[in-house]
């Protein structure tokens, strides 16, 4: 297909895979996340609930700056990762997976805490009464009533992962091929004497990406939700 | 044979409860709504924690305070009803059904799918959902998934008190069923005096969360001093019968009990099949002597056991009739006038007669017919 140049392919599929492995790897954290700040009450819970939240009220900037200092080569975890594993976050394409995860992560916990909340709490009651343990309990009854918020916060956090600019340019740069994603490449365009077209073309795939995500994710957690009999 | 003690402090109120129940039948924990007898039931089911107290179900301890002995509800395997069913909303009514089922070792499974289906008629909707349900339908499948989990007991928690009197007339029936074909011991709890009439062998009575009386359904329902605590509009003694002869001609049926007859409109019952009757204090009126030209039929003499006020202007008089209790709901202007008083011979008549059936074979809306 010649509607796009190879760069601009490049710039696609990066996204797609960063978003990918960025929502894939942080969907289980969040669903335990939000199914512990729905559920129950512990010490320190508003300092989780805030923590959790953080990345969608600080600049992007400054979680990429966070994280360039936490898990750069020199960082505390990064050096860890990189003397131990030679695990190297920062101008790589796994950086930039992370970077997103941190920022669409209270995306998702939002999401599927809501769905989280809903359920009706004497459920798992009547599933011990019949004999069903806490990980028995998870697995058939709130897992599955939960699946309709899954499914939404991950797709949403999927596209907003894409669209993430700030916390991945400053953590891990803007290396075509390596780490530059759409949005990355849009402003890479921009800064082109002639790269209005092709801002115009990333643009467009970046609309039309962000409005087809949200769209899959209302009608499929309204699917979901007539397949749990919540619909 | 089922033992409860329990102690928990709930804020300012303290549940303070101790009973037995026989293995067999259907023990129910009466009384007004926040009297404590729902509490008592999460207590057996584990669902809440006592502060003290012992738990035991036949030889199975399920907690001790003194002992330390706390088992987890999910080992317990208590079959638990509650009032609002709790069906889970993502799984076919199959799947609901063999939610417990399907946790039970295979050694231990004694009671199967189909019978419980069968039972419960439950055959026309095991592809459902419970969602497209109607109460007394997603009731029953709550009642199958509970027995199925293969239970040492069954705990039901108000089962009929949302859904209208015709669900309830419709799935009364399966409980009774499930009484008398399973051997599991049902603990119900329930604020309907005609449930409890209808259903249990035994009656605890919970009041501010004590116990104010228990022992057999007649017993309990015999004493005048509960009324008031149990907020029993209902009031009254609880008969129960053997059917002793038909009179085809006048439509009619003798009833014998431990102290006398009552005649009663036809009842379909074979002769010798046993029936419980629930008497109303205010159909029963209290006389000096047998009448004469009257129409009311069962004239019964006993003695007066005991008086007291029930009401502003009422006063309830428990009769002894042979080894029967009987209570009228009277004026206490009639109390004065008819001079009456512990050992005063006098005759009971009975106006109306509420039939709540007592053997499963024959199940019918209880009614009241006058006699």
């Amino acid at each position: 297909m010649d509607l796009l140049s190879p760069m601009e392919w490049t710039a696609l599929l990066l996204s797609l895979r960063v978003a990918g492995w960025a929502i894939a790897c942080s969907l289980p954290l969040a669903v335990l996340t939000a199914w512990a700040l729905g559920r129950y009450s512990f010490p320190g819970k508003t300092l989780v609930d805030g923590l959790v939240h953080l990345p969608l009220v600080l600049p992007p900037v400054v979680v990429g700056y966070i994280l360039l200092v936490t898990m750069g080569t020199k960082g505390v975890i990064g050096g860890w990762l990189f003397q131990t594993f030679g695990v190297r976050l920062i101008f790589t394409a796994e950086g930039a997976s992370l970077a997103v995860a941190v920022t669409s992560f209270p995306l998702m916990v939002r999401a599927i805490r809501l769905s989280v909340e809903a359920i009706d709490g004497g459920l798992e009651a009547a599933a011990r009464t019949l004999g069903a343990g806490p990980v028995d309990r998870f697995f058939t009854i709130l897992l599955p009533l939960m699946a309709p918020g899954i499914l939404s916060g991950a797709i949403v956090a999927f596209a907003a992962a894409m669209g993430e600019f700030g916390a991945v340019i400053t953590f891990v740069s803007n290396i075509p091929g390596q780490t530059q994603t759409l949005p990355l490449a849009i402003y890479a365009a921009t800064q082109q004497p002639d790269g209005d077209a092709v801002a115009a073309r990333l643009a467009v795939i970046s609309f039309s990406v962000a409005l087809v995500a949200l769209m899959a994710s209302e009608i499929g957690a309204r699917r979901l939700r007539r397949l749990i009999g919540q619909g | 044979m089922l033992d409860v003690t329990i102690r928990r402090r709930l804020g300012d109120f303290t549940l303070d409860v101790a009973f037995q129940a026989d293995r067999r039948g259907v023990t129910a924990l009466f009384g007004r709504s926040g009297s404590g007898k729902t509490s008592v039931i999460n207590a057996i089911a584990g669902l809440s924690r006592p502060d003290a107290g012992r738990i035991q179900v036949g030889g199975t301890v399920f907690f001790d305070s003194a002992r330390r002995i706390d088992v987890p509800t999910e080992r317990r395997r208590v079959g638990y009803v509650f009032q609002d069913s709790r069906l889970f909303p993502h799984m076919s009514v199959r799947s609901n059904l063999e939610y417990g089922l399907r946790r039970v070792p295979a050694a231990e499974r004694r009671i199967a799918l189909e019978p419980v289906v069968e039972l419960l008629g439950l055959g026309g909707l095991l592809e459902r959902r419970p969602r497209g349900l109607s109460g007394g339908e997603t009731q029953r499948v709550a009642l199958g998934r509970a027995l199925l989990a293969q239970p040492r007991l069954l705990l039901m928690d108000e089962p009929m008190a949302s859904l209208d009197a015709a669900r309830k007339a419709d799935i009364l029936p399966y409980i009774e069923r499930l009484r008398d074909e399973m051997n599991i011991p049902i603990v119900l709890v329930s604020h309907a005096v005609d449930e409890v009439v209808r259903l249990a062998t035994t009656m605890v009575l919970i009041a501010e969360g004590r116990v104010v009386a228990s022992g057999p359904v007649g017993a309990v329902m015999g004493r005048l001093d509960l009324s008031a605590q149990s907020g029993m509009r209902d009031a009254g003694a609880v008969l129960d019968l053997i059917v002793e002869s038909h009179h085809e001609s006048d439509g009619l049926s003798v009833l014998a009990f431990d102290g006398g007859r009552l005649t009663v409109p036809r009842v379909a019952r074979p002769v010798g099949a046993a029936l419980r009757l629930h008497i109303h204090a205010r159909d029963v009126i209290v006389a000096l002597s047998p009448p004469s030209g009257m129409s009311v039929r069962n004239a019964l003499s006993g003695v007066v056991r005991a008086v007291a006020e029930s009401g502003p202007s009422s006063a309830d008089v428990q009769i002894a009739v042979g080894g029967s209790v009987l209570i009228a709901r009277i004026t206490r202007a009639a109390v004065r006038e008819l001079d009456l008083r512990p050992g005063r011979p006098v005759t009971a008549l009975v106006k109306g007669v509420a039939f709540e059936s007592a053997d499963a074979a024959a199940v019918g809306r209880a009614r009241v017919v006058d006699v």
